[in-house]
């Protein structure tokens, strides 16, 4: 349960605990350039973040559809949700609507600073028109159709790692409007 | 024409199945339980949920023009079906157009409500339903049990079997990671080829004319972001007024449902993908008219968690299909009953008045009241069935005269004790068909308090 006005510590175990009950991983920031390297030479990996480079450029890309042999996609989170561990792309973010679903293997790195409580703040901190579409993130895809047996990647990504940088911002904590 | 016990009776007749169904949809009810015990604002939070909904009932026009000029201004279609018909041949006109034989559509209880599926088959689009619930039933070509989880009804030997055969898994294979991979391989390719992809809609903004898709598996996302035309198909009470009100509903929502903390992912679409076109249908189909009955206009606040099946002691034992409507369980006992009294009246009957639904409701409709409500209309109606009229016409006269209620009373205790069950327990008494008698009292209530404490005073 998170505090009325939480540290910045506390946002972070939370968005951390949360998350890992939705089988999603963590892996630090200096460890993610190795982390995708380890992912395989022979994948198609696309790369939206600097220092971690990609096979596929986004570019040379004219239709979504071509995104159907992504294994890894690297993308940054606008702001994250301590309370759910939603995290917030825009189009800006992810470039094309189809890939953070499309792509077997998701990786999203979030600024410490981007971290707020609940999702009302969430909702007072981003613009839901400033781009075409925007997605709340929050797992791995997961389906329990089948008996309420939880199952992990349904359509989209089999796997989500979230990676935390920088410090926690004082200025994310001025909830009132 | 069957009754919903009729039917309940049949889903009965399987023991040990029954209290399967009964217990996985309590292990839902409980993971609810243990969700919202993390949020101290809970009571609050449904409390907002409800006024903002009363709101939206209360100036439904306004919001949904707002909704449409902004959706406009973003470049989206917006289209407006009366019905179910107009409905289906709005949806059927955009994909002509398109010239469109293939769609994939995520899940949606308004195009199930409006039979979109058979409609567009009938000309000749072929319609994959991607939700993997959805997509088992589909292919099982019956309609949904329960309005978030699908194919609950269903075991997943069951599921393993009807996979062999249709997607041609393993024999005797029903592990649900196994039939899952093979539906994500098999649908992976439908959406790939999907000209067309259509989602229902859980939020519509007024404010900034966009619409939001709340789901776990993704796939309303792979459908329309693949396919060039994405087609989102909502009721009129789904217009919330400002993005900020998101904030409630999304905290409400999956844990109602799934006990979740939120869906693992909340869609904002405002304008189409470039080069792609947005279509937005908004849906009457009975709502107005729902809208102008007082005692039960708040039904059309139901956001469809479905937290009241998952809780209802009757849905529990009698399963979704048992309820011959769209939207099964409580809430459906309340929205199916306007739309036909005579099909659906005996609805407001599969329910013990317990409650337990209006509790659990996010957004604090009344249910069990408007369930007894119902029950007044159907009884004036003249669509009560012989076997509650004639009894309760029976009752009302002997529990208006005091006299009479005593004497009865007492040749009822008699007559119990000394007729032979075959009196007693038959055809006439659908009480007791499954139930015992209770042990009856040597005297009433009435009879011993005379006796023990009207000496004494």
């Amino acid at each position: 349960m998170l505090p009325l006005d939480p540290a910045p510590t506390e946002l972070e175990h939370a968005f951390r605990e949360v998350l890992a009950a939705s089988k999603t991983r963590f892996v630090e920031e200096g460890a993610l350039a190795e982390h995708v390297r380890d992912f395989g030479t022979d994948k198609t990996i696309v790369s939206t973040v600097a220092g971690v480079s990609g096979t596929l450029n986004l570019a040379d890309i004219s239709d979504p559809l071509q995104l159907a042999g992504v294994d890894l996609a690297v993308l940054h989170a606008r702001l994250g949700v301590a309370e759910n561990g939603a995290m917030w792309l825009s189009e800006t973010e992810m470039v094309y609507r189809a890939l953070p679903f499309i792509t077997q293997h998701l990786i999203l790195v979030l600024d410490r600073a981007a971290l707020v409580p609940t999702m009302h703040v969430a909702y007072r901190r981003i613009d839901i028109r400033q781009t075409g579409f925007g997605v709340f993130v929050a797992g791995p895809s997961k389906t329990a159709d089948i008996e309420q047996s939880l199952v992990i990647g349904a359509h989209g990504p089999r796997s989500l790692t979230v990676v935390l940088r920088g410090s926690g911002g004082e200025e994310n904590f001025n909830i009132s409007p | 024409m069957t009754t919903h016990a009729q039917r309940a009776a049949t889903f009965l007749r399987d023991e040990p199945r029954t209290d399967w169904h009964d217990q996985s949809l309590w292990h839902v009810r409980s993971k609810r339980d243990g969700s919202i015990a993390g949020i101290p604002e809970w009571e609050t939070l449904r409390q907002l949920g409800s006024d903002i909904k009363d709101n939206v009932l209360s100036h439904l026009d306004t919001y949904l023009e707002e909704f449409e000029r902004q959706a406009t201004a973003n470049g989206v279609v917006v289209h407006w079906a009366r019905d179910a018909a107009e409905h289906n041949r709005i949806v059927h006109g955009i994909l002509e157009r398109h010239g469109v034989d293939r769609i994939v559509k995520s899940k949606s209880m308004l195009t199930e409500e409006c039979h979109l599926n058979q409609y567009l088959e009938e000309h000749g689009v072929e319609v994959i339903d991607t939700d993997l619930g959805e997509r088992i039933i589909q292919l099982r070509g019956e309609p949904p049990s329960h309005i978030v989880m699908p194919a609950i009804h269903l075991k997943k030997e069951e599921i393993g079997q009807l996979f062999h055969e249709q997607l041609g898994t393993d024999v005797g294979a029903s592990d649900p990671q196994y039939l899952t991979e093979a539906a994500r391989q098999h649908l992976r390719e439908k959406f790939l080829a999907a000209k067309a992809g259509i989602t229902g809609v859980n939020f519509a903004v007024a404010e900034t004319g966009g619409i939001v898709v709340c789901t776990n598996e993704g796939n309303a996302d792979m459908g329309i972001h693949l396919a060039p035309v994405q087609i989102h198909c909502m009721g009129i009470e789904k217009v919330i007024p400002r993005a900020e009100h998101l904030g409630v509903f999304t905290r409400l929502l999956a844990r109602s449902a799934t006990g979740q903390p939120v869906t693992i992912y909340t869609s904002h679409h405002h304008a189409p993908k470039p080069g792609g076109e947005m279509h937005v249908v908004i849906v009457d189909n009975g709502r107005s008219e729902q809208l102008g009955r007082e005692d039960f206009r708040n039904s059309l606040k139901c956001i469809r968690c479905g937290a009241c099946m998952n809780t209802c002691p009757i849905y529990r034992r009698s399963g979704g299909h048992s309820y011959d409507h769209t939207i099964p369980g409580p809430i459906g006992s309340i929205l199916s009953p306007g739309l036909d009294l005579k099909k659906h009246g005996d609805l407001a009957f599969a329910s013990t008045l317990c409650g337990s639904c209006s509790d659990v409701c996010p957004v604090k409709i009344d249910i069990h009241a408007q369930l007894y409500k119902w029950r007044q209309i159907v009884s004036e109606a003249g669509h009560l069935a012989s076997t509650k009229r004639i009894p309760l016409l029976g009752a009302g006269a002997v529990l208006s005269r005091g006299g009479l209620y005593n004497f009865v009373g007492k040749a009822a205790r008699t007559a119990l004790n000394l007729a032979p069950r075959a009196v007693v327990y038959n055809r006439f008494n659908a009480w007791g068909e499954s139930r015992e008698l209770p042990e009856v009292p040597t005297e009433s209530f009435k009879e011993w308090y005379d006796r023990t404490q009207t000496s004494e005073a």
